[in-house]
């Protein structure tokens, strides 16, 4: 079965260097621009590891992220979130909604492929 | 005739009224007045207003300036007429307030001040003076008229020492009448009596020889009528000036005279007497005025050249040997001058004695804690003594005057001195703003003006100011002129006078009220007076002390005399339930106590009396009002530091205020940062990604290629969000130097369109299709070409990006709308939803996404701020269908 990342965010130009960096680890990666139907589209079909911007229109990172968190589908779901504000309260406010990775732009990439990877292992890895 | 029957007749006369004043005097006592109190009796007293020169000198004034005489008779009437207004509340404030005197009135109303009781008796005997002296001199020259030149004791080319005979008589006659007794209440029910048949005696004494002229002299009213018209009294032209001077004087008089508020205030037994006197003292007045001119008229006509027209009430009817009838007419001028005498005597004794004398005296028994002596006794001593003097005063101003001088003239400067008191008077009355320094300044700058331009050259020129004086002013000063101040010349004395002094004393009284501060007591007074109509009770009341009940009734009958204090003093303990004459001194009965008191000796005195007792220590009244200001003073400070705290409580919000906005403009600050963070990051991280992808190699030539121009696309994109963000930071911090120029609006919309033919776009252009009418953009402006085409470059190049319509279209639109120019930018897109419409201008306020603006977010901002630097403005404009930008420019933008 192929390891599937779902990428919520609203920049074209990031999206395509995302995509061409975790397919290029045998990754499928599906995408979604709109922040307002993210739960809809990650519940519809749960990925193995969501990557998500704060930034996006419709509704911010941190509110998806709190909703995915409160729903027992979605509770231990591993979330990458990547900010361009990258300010230190983003992080902590992150954290306290339940993130397991934090990075801000502009990010190597492969320090986005460690992490994707990582997430997805230690999700699986022990089981 | 004989003389001797005629001062026999006098004297009869004298003796008549002195029986008629006695048997009032005890039918008051015994059953309480009756109709002697009615008010009949009370209008037939006013009418010692007609004096001596109303009954002898209207005719002459007649026979000399027509009918002017009228105008003294106009005042009385419309004061009367009007007593709803002022005569009502003078009596109400007169009779709650226990007021001896007008003196007593200005005094009590301006906090019982007695330096203005002093000021007002002095201006009142000043300005009385030459009335007596016109008394004086109208019964010398009756007496003339009659004078048997084979007399022994009678020199008629002596008329001064008729003169002083007279003034003893009638000195002695006041003496007898108005100081028998010193009443509780200051009223005369005996003199005013004796004054009501006087006034019948010379009304019908005056109707007599009228009614001998019109009936026996011609033949009837017609023929009267006639004669009048034939005669030059009716050339006679009317000066308005002098007619308003005259009637306000004489309206002025008959408020402020003091035998006049003798009769009216202080002897009024009842406020609804005025209703009746409204009408029928007028009335008495016409009457007394019936027959001046017919009388004038024959006189003239039968009496030879240069005969005294003063004296034509007598000198007519000895002409035609009708000698009861020029008795009867003596009777009437006789009985003028005595009412007048007297009552002004009594009036001026009382405030000598109440407003001179007793505070002299009782400073000076200040240090003894109880007073020795009759007070009584002193006071009427007093009394008698002010009596005296004043006669001789009127006497030596008689002497001294001339004494040829025409009855009216010497009548008027009278009646224009006392007016003086009028500003204070009604200023009292009707404006609690009047203080006590405002009524002195005001009486002393119109007592001053009077004496200076009237009554001092009064004497004339061999009086004190010689005639180089009076031509030339003091010491060469031609505006000092007595009779022509401020080089104001040509007007007459009389209307001189009482123009400067009236309106330089009302300035001084309401210029010095305004800047001075009154008293507490003052201010008592003052609502006392003014709202007489709301409350008519005791003024302050006095605490329950430890006064001594027993000291005060022996103070009480050394004023009121020992019936009176008893009685009184017993009523109070009977009505308090207790025997005997000591009752308890509760507040109450201290207030009664000292208006009665303030009745026989005025009110501050009274006042300083009872506190004397009252307080436990000797409290004068200046203590009382120093405590009063003091404690006004601290009252005065507490509110100033209760400003001071209001002031500090006001720095202190808005220091709360400027904090507040400081936080907010660091919030705004961070969201600002965070958001220009978020605009750099974002190119960057597609640039660093693509930059690694590339770096790492392995692709194919096709995927090389489209790397490097997303990294090209996005470099450009992060030099236009610096750019953006540098130009708006010039603009916002006002850095910008324009360069105005004359421009062409066509010139700048061509422009502006090129432009956005070619602007490197993320995305492919669109075909956007513009609509315009260049000929209505032929427009003339003054302004920055450069930053007008950027607004016009950016609203283009809006529409090109954002118009979401299958087949996009601007329409520009441009019009000259007064002095400014108005361009419209519509599109045929969906447009801008009604709720974003308040925010498009702010910066970052991008509302579609990104990808396919290629802005920050920052170029309405931008226009914004343009058009403000430029003296014009940009503006969503709704409901057009499409997006629609107003960009408004002024002709000329300033520099």
């Amino acid at each position: 079965m192929n390891k599937r990342v779902l990428l919520v965010e609203d920049e074209p130009n990031i999206i395509e260097a995302i995509r061409f960096i975790l397919s290029r680890d045998g990754w499928r990666v599906d995408t979604h621009a709109d922040g307002a139907t993210a739960v809809e589209a990650v519940r519809a079909r749960v990925p193995d590891v969501l990557v998500l911007d704060v930034m996006l229109p419709g509704k911010s990172g941190f509110d998806i992220l709190k909703e995915l968190r409160a729903s027992p589908a979605t509770e231990t779901l591993p979330v990458l979130m990547l900010t361009a504000k990258g300010q230190s309260r983003d992080r902590e406010l992150a954290e306290r909604y339940g993130v397991n990775r934090f990075m801000t732009k502009p990010f190597a990439n492969s320090e986005v492929l460690e992490s994707v990877n990582a997430l997805f292992a230690g999700a699986t890895g022990p089981a | 005739m004989s003389f001797n029957l005629l001062v026999a007749v006098a004297l009869i006369y004298v003796a008549f009224l002195f029986g008629i004043a006695a048997y009032a005097e005890r039918r008051t006592q015994i059953v309480g007045g009756g109709w002697l109190r009615s008010p009949l009796v009370y209008t037939l007293s006013l009418s010692v207003y007609c004096t001596a020169w109303t009954f002898y000198g209207a005719v002459g004034y007649a026979a000399r300036s027509g009918l002017e005489f009228v105008t003294i008779y106009l005042g009385p009437t419309l004061v009367f007429a009007g007593w709803w207004l002022l005569l009502r509340k003078l009596v109400r404030v007169g009779r709650s307030q226990r007021i001896t005197s007008i003196a007593d009135m200005i005094s009590s109303r301006y906090g019982k001040s007695n330096t203005l009781g002093v000021l007002v008796t002095l201006l009142a005997v000043i300005a009385t003076t030459p009335y007596i002296a016109l008394q004086l001199q109208s019964v010398t020259l009756s007496f003339g008229v009659f004078a048997d030149p084979e007399s022994d004791f009678w020199d008629p080319a002596n008329p001064a020492s008729t003169g002083l005979w007279i003034a003893a008589g009638l000195a002695v006659f006041t003496i007898l009448f108005g100081t028998r007794t010193l009443n509780s209440n200051e009223r005369h029910h005996g003199v005013i009596m004796a004054i009501a048949v006087e006034a019948v005696v010379k009304l019908l004494a005056l109707i007599s020889v009228g009614g001998f002229v019109v009936w026996g002299l011609a033949d009837g009213p017609a023929d009267i009528l006639a004669r009048i018209d034939r005669s030059d009294l009716a050339g006679w032209e009317i000066r308005p000036s002098r007619w308003a001077g005259l009637i306000f004087t004489s309206a002025a008089a008959i408020l402020c005279l003091p035998r006049m508020f003798q009769v009216i205030v202080v002897e009024s037994d009842d406020e609804a007497h005025l209703a009746a006197a409204s009408w029928a003292f007028p009335l008495y007045l016409c009457a007394m005025s019936l027959f001046v001119l017919p009388i004038a008229v024959i006189g003239l006509e039968r009496l030879p050249e240069g005969a005294n027209p003063d004296l034509f009430v007598l000198s007519l009817p000895l002409l035609e040997d009708r000698h009861g009838l020029a008795m009867f007419a003596f009777l009437g001028g006789f009985s003028s001058a005595t009412s007048m005498v007297i009552v002004a005597a009594l009036a001026l004794a009382t405030m000598l004695s109440n407003h001179v004398v007793m505070p002299l005296y009782l400073h000076r028994r200040q240090d003894g804690a109880t007073m020795a002596g009759d007070v009584r006794a002193l006071v009427l001593r007093a009394r008698r003594i002010a009596i005296v003097a004043v006669l001789l005063l009127g006497y030596l101003y008689y002497r001294f005057s001339g004494g040829s001088a025409a009855l009216a003239s010497i009548g008027l400067i009278s009646f224009v001195g006392i007016s003086q008191v009028l500003p204070a008077l009604l200023g009292g009355l009707f404006w609690r703003g009047g203080t006590r320094a405002g009524a002195a300044a005001g009486l002393v700058t119109g007592f001053v003006i009077w004496a200076y331009t009237l009554f001092l050259p009064s004497f004339g020129t061999a009086g004190p100011f010689g005639a180089a004086m009076m031509e030339n002013g003091p010491f060469g000063l031609a505006w000092l002129r007595p009779q022509a101040l401020f080089g104001v010349p040509g007007m007459d004395p009389l209307i001189h006078t009482l123009f400067w002094s009236i309106l330089l004393n009302t300035v001084a009284f309401c210029w010095v009220s305004i800047v001075t501060f009154p008293t507490p007591l003052e201010r008592l007074q003052g609502a006392q007076v003014v709202n007489v109509f709301e409350h008519t009770l005791g003024a302050r009341g006095w605490s329950r002390g430890t006064a001594e009940a027993e000291d005060l009734l022996m103070m009480a009958q050394r004023i009121l005399g020992p019936g009176e204090a008893q009685d009184l003093f017993h009523a109070e303990a009977a009505r308090q339930g207790k025997a005997g004459y000591l009752p308890e001194t509760t507040p109450e009965f201290l207030d009664l106590l000292e208006r009665e008191l303030s009745a026989s000796v005025g009110a501050a005195t009274a006042h300083a009396m009872v506190g004397q007792i009252a307080g436990s220590s000797s409290i004068l009244v200046e203590d009382l009002i120093r405590v009063a200001d003091e404690a006004q003073q601290i009252l005065e400070y507490s509110n100033q530091l209760e400003a001071q705290s209001a002031e500090l409580e006001r720095t202190a919000r808005q220091l709360r205020d400027a904090n507040q906005k400081l936080t907010e403009l660091s919030i705004q600050k961070d969201a600002f940062l965070s958001q220009i963070s978020h605009e750099l990051r974002t190119p960057m991280t597609s640039i660093r990604a693509f930059a690694e992808i590339l770096r790492e190699g392995g692709l194919t030539a096709e995927e090389t290629v489209r790397y490097a121009g997303i990294i090209h696309d996005e470099s450009i994109r992060l030099t236009r969000l610096l750019d953006d963000l540098l130009e708006l930071s010039v603009l916002e911090n006002a850095q910008v130097s324009l360069s105005i120029g004359p421009a062409r609006l066509v010139d700048l919309v061509d422009r502006a369109i090129a432009a956005t033919g070619d602007m490197g776009e993320v995305r492919p252009k669109s075909s956007l299709a513009i609509r315009r009418d260049r000929q209505r953009e032929e427009v003339d402006l003054r302004t920055d070409s450069d930053r007008l085409t950027q607004v016009f470059i950016n609203l283009i190049g809006n529409a090109r990006k954002y118009c979401d319509s299958p087949e996009p279209q601007l329409t520009i639109r441009a019009r000259r709308s007064g002095d400014r120019a108005v361009v419209d930018f519509i599109d045929n897109g969906s447009g801008i939803p009604a709720r974003s419409q308040d925010i498009i201008f702010e910066k970052f306020s991008r509302l579609s996404d990104q990808s396919a603006a290629g802005g920050a977010g920052l170029g309405l901002a931008i226009c914004r701020e343009i058009m403000a630097r430029l003296g014009g403005a940009i503006e969503y404009l709704p409901g057009q269908g499409g997006a629609a930008f107003r960009v408004s420019i002024p002709l000329a933008a300033p520099n």
